[in-house]
């Protein structure tokens, strides 16, 4: 079947020029796309109703599913013993949630890609590491929300952590001061969703006036933008605001979904998220969802070489984006780079960020 | 204490499980042995040996066997 263990070994994760990336997903999914085929019945079905044949086909022709599908039906491509975790969709309350099973092998995928994504971005291997979030997120370990799926997913760089956040969402000032005074001088990795980071540090650190030395620190957030742009936050300010109050330069957001875990998309120092080569983004034209061109606006579509126990290698998002290049960004990593727009009309809200609802100001 | 005494009481400590259990234990194997539990042993073992490990020797420490192959690459033999 799939060498997973070779891949990672030979492909890094941003130096597959156009046509190698293009070999290699091909090859990769349509493999993924006939596993599926074979163990998933629901998957059969869908293929069987669009008679799709594998012949001369390359990734973009594989079929996609609507992340909604995975909310009606509990797929899954293996047998239900060898399922180790359920992660689940963030979504707001009332809304159905997308269950998507993971096994081992899909479980040690997410890890390696997770891996290979992030450490393109911090200096070293393993870094003292700031979550900005509460630890109770992580409480009910066997069914994950997208949320404490993503926050376990970046503990693995972090050597020694820190959730900077009580229960109640409240700042541990004395904690942080003391965590910051074992690792001076180190780099540290900070995490977190961009709503709650917003709202509950930064905000924090502007009305207790407190400033932090993380210069020469990185902070990753994700889990979008809309609940922050309805504050009329805006992406300069968020970043000038960690830079006044931290020190910190290196701020990266970055575009995900729990349908295909780990396989995020990370900002680059030119504000360009950018598609690895174990994933990759194709914007679809919502009037006949045929390939959209560069800088042409469209439905976001999604492929990922992870998911072996769930048909979700090939998803269609409820976002829309715009690609902006391939291979050609000036941060020098091979691939596409594209920009979120926004969701589609009428999608439901969802995001780790977006669909965090603050009990506290009620 | 031995370094095997050690590297043992790490699994007991972070997965709850007896002794006897240990030497035949793999991930998700039992329900203490996730993600999150498999992050408290990494931790309990860097402690305990004074290492640091790569993140794809984390990801490969997928069985109590396995982890006596990476532990040796950080010169730690039990």
């Amino acid at each position: 079947m799939i060498d997973y263990d070779k891949i990672f070994d030979e492909i890094k994760p941003f130096d597959l020029p156009r046509k190698q990336k293009e070999e290699f997903l091909t090859d990769t999914l349509l493999k993924l796309t006939n596993h599926h085929y074979q163990n998933c019945p629901e998957y059969r079905k869908i293929l069987d109703a669009l008679a799709f044949g594998q012949k001369n086909k390359t990734y973009s022709d594989i079929p996609f599913l609507p992340v909604r599908i995975f909310k009606e039906f509990n797929m899954k491509s293996v047998a239900q013993e060898n399922v180790v975790k359920l992660m689940t969709s963030s979504g707001t309350t009332g809304q159905a949630v997308s269950r998507i099973n993971v096994d081992r092998v899909t479980s040690v995928n997410q890890s390696k890609v997770m891996a290979k994504i992030v450490s393109s971005f911090i200096s070293s291997a393993r870094v003292p590491m700031i979550v900005i979030d509460t630890d109770s997120v992580l409480k009910n370990r066997n069914m994950f929300s997208a949320r404490g799926g993503a926050i376990l997913g970046f503990t693995m760089f972090g050597k020694d952590k820190l959730f900077a956040l009580d229960e109640n969402m409240q700042l541990k000032e004395d904690e942080l001061f003391r965590f910051l005074d074992k690792h001076r001088g180190s780099e540290i990795l900070l995490f977190g969703f961009t709503f709650m980071i917003w709202s509950h540090f930064c905000n924090e650190l502007k009305k207790r006036g407190l400033k932090l030395n993380l210069g020469g620190s990185v902070l990753i957030h994700g889990g979008g933008w809309k609940k922050l742009a309805d504050s009329a936050v805006t992406r300069q300010e968020f970043k000038d605001t960690l830079k006044e109050y931290c020190g910190i330069e290196k701020v990266h957001d970055y575009y995900g979904m729990v349908e295909q875990a780990s396989s995020i998309y990370m900002e680059c120092d030119y504000g360009h998220l950018h598609a690895s080569s174990y994933s990759d983004i194709i914007i679809r034209r919502s009037s006949d969802f045929s390939v959209a061109g560069v800088g042409e606006a469209g439905i976001i579509q999604a492929v990922s070489i992870s998911p072996l126990s769930y048909p979700g290698h090939s998803i269609l998002t409820e976002d829309k984006g715009v690609m902006l290049g391939e291979d050609d960004c000036p941060c020098g990593r091979k691939g596409k780079y594209f920009e979120i727009l926004g969701r589609v009309a009428a999608a439901e809200v969802r995001g780790c960020s977006d669909t965090y609802e603050n009990k506290r100001a009620n | 204490m031995s370094n095997m005494q050690q590297y043992v009481n790490a699994f007991m400590e972070a997965f709850g499980v007896e002794e006897s259990a240990v030497a035949t234990l793999k991930y998700q194997d039992v329900e203490a042995w996730d993600s999150v539990g498999h992050m408290q042993m990494i931790s309990i073992l860097e402690d305990v040996f004074d290492i640091m490990m790569d993140i794809d020797d984390i990801i490969d420490f997928g069985s109590f066997e396995k982890g006596k192959e990476v532990l040796a690459k950080y010169g730690v033999s039990v």
